[in-house]
């Protein structure tokens, strides 16, 4: 078998393309939902931290540590085999669009906060000495500094997490690994794994792209 | 100098950080319409007490009263609404980078003062005009230089209609060069009839501005009296030798 072949067997294209087609839906919307839900709750959760109350800071770092510290598929099996046990069946959609959640989550509150503490004590207290409030002067002030100084990172941490969508394939999550190597052993040739590999690439060279942008956008000179 | 109330009443104001005492038993008051110059060594405790006029600074003891309230009593919940009567200019500018300077101004305007957008716009214009910065309203404060941005942040300031300005070293951090139209602004407000409390190193604008000077070393107020008192014929031996340090910079006096 020669190389095109083995890797761009066009019958083979032909039969799983369609599978493959609803599996990049799948692994589109998991990384969207990701992206949404992960990155609005580590802003969040970053701003609660910067009230300052002792037990929700305690409750934020230790969450923050734990779900950085575990690998991911650790807590996908935890809750994919583990909870039905409890009487909770989750699917196993639900199962990654959780935990990949809670990831992002946990490293974006991390890397706003970075970006909270790094803007000046001189910004909060020209905001304060003009009458605004603390969450005032987060919202409008803090925020939005820190937020644009922390696009770069928070890109990177953003299309690793929803890099790991992948993940799905070890519970039968319809997305783009799983289908297609199922399509390979089914087919007994490689194209469906190129495939995959195109697929991925159709997403997350536009990501890097308009990563890119929005970079650019938000850049100022200090 | 006509003798007008008192905007601005400093008593027994004390402030430690742990056990080190900054200010000590500070009495001073500012007549409205006053401007008052703070001079002094570094560390002597001025932008403290500066800071404790709105509170970014909480006094250990004693009392501040401004335009008849007594601020030092108020809870910490209800500062803000206090903080709008005391504008204040630091010596780093602090404009908001991520906005024009337009947007500078009006921000606290509409959020804390509550005013309808387009009156804070035009309360906005009118104080960079005021400032002679108009013409960069829309302009990005880096794009600014920095006795440019000072002059925006007094009028930041301004556009709340404080009862006092405080200026903690606002010429501190400019180019030589650029001094001049700070100051410059700081004379047209005293012309105006603002209440001005001034901690700065320019002694020549003290000279010619200032209705009064205070000398401040250790935490206490060592001197105080009209320019002429305080640079022309000082009394205590503190005094002449921050004078003869401040003119001659490379003298030892020490």
């Amino acid at each position: 078998m020669g190389f095109l072949d083995t890797f761009f067997n066009m019958q083979v294209i032909a039969n799983y393309l369609p599978d493959l087609i609803d599996a990049v839906w799948v692994t589109l919307g998991l990384a969207v939902a990701t992206i949404i839900s992960g990155v609005l709750g580590g802003a969040l959760m970053s701003c609660l931290r910067v009230a300052g109350v002792r037990w929700v800071n305690f409750f934020i770092i230790v969450f923050a540590d734990v779900m950085r510290a575990l690998p991911p598929l650790v807590l996908i099996l935890i809750l994919f085999f583990g909870m039905p046990s409890l009487g909770i069946n989750l699917s196993g959609w639900m199962v990654i669009y959780i935990v990949l959640t809670a990831v992002l989550i946990a490293f974006s509150e991390e890397v706003f906060w970075g970006g909270l503490t790094a803007v000046t004590a001189g910004q909060w207290e020209a905001g304060r000495a003009t009458g605004l409030s603390k969450a005032q002067t987060l919202f409008y002030i803090a925020f939005p500094q820190a937020a644009r100084m922390v696009i770069p990172p928070l890109i990177n941490r953003v299309l690793a997490t929803t890099k790991l969508t992948a993940l799905g394939s070890v519970i039968g999550v319809k997305e783009i690994l799983s289908v297609s190597s199922s399509a390979q052993s089914f087919s007994g040739s490689a194209t469906p794994l190129t495939m995959a590999a195109i697929a991925y690439l159709v997403i997350f060279i536009p990501a890097v792209i308009v990563s890119h942008r929005i970079e650019r956008h938000y850049h100022y000179a200090t | 100098m006509t003798q007008g109330r008192t905007m601005l009443e400093i008593t027994a104001l004390e402030k430690r950080f742990d056990q080190t005492a900054v200010l000590r038993a500070i009495d001073l008051k500012v007549r409205e319409a006053e401007l008052v110059f703070v001079i002094g060594p570094s560390g002597s405790g001025k932008s403290t007490m500066l800071r404790c006029c709105n509170r970014l600074e909480e006094p250990t003891s004693g009392a501040i009263m401004i335009d008849g309230q007594r601020i030092t009593d108020i809870p910490r919940r209800d500062l803000d609404r206090m903080r709008l009567k005391v504008g204040m200019v630091f010596q780093g500018f602090h404009l908001y980078p991520h906005m024009s300077v337009l947007k500078n101004v009006v921000l606290a305007q509409t959020k804390a003062l509550k005013r309808p957008k387009a009156e804070a716009e035009a309360r906005a214009l009118e104080m960079l005009d005021q400032v002679g910065l108009k013409h960069k309203a829309e302009a990005m404060p880096n794009e600014l230089s920095g006795g440019q941005q000072q002059r925006v942040a007094i009028a930041r300031a301004l556009a709340l209609d404080p009862k006092v300005m405080l200026f903690d070293e606002p010429t501190s951090a400019l180019d030589p060069e650029l001094v001049g139209s700070v100051l410059k602004v700081m004379k047209d407000l005293r012309a105006k009839g603002m209440t001005m409390l001034v901690v700065s190193h320019e002694m020549a604008f003290a000279r010619e501005a200032a209705d009064r000077v205070v000398f401040m070393d250790g935490g206490y107020i060592v001197e105080q009296g009209t320019p002429e008192e305080v640079f022309g014929n000082p009394k205590s031996d503190r005094l002449k030798s921050f004078l003869a340090r401040v003119s001659n910079p490379n003298e030892d006096a020490a």
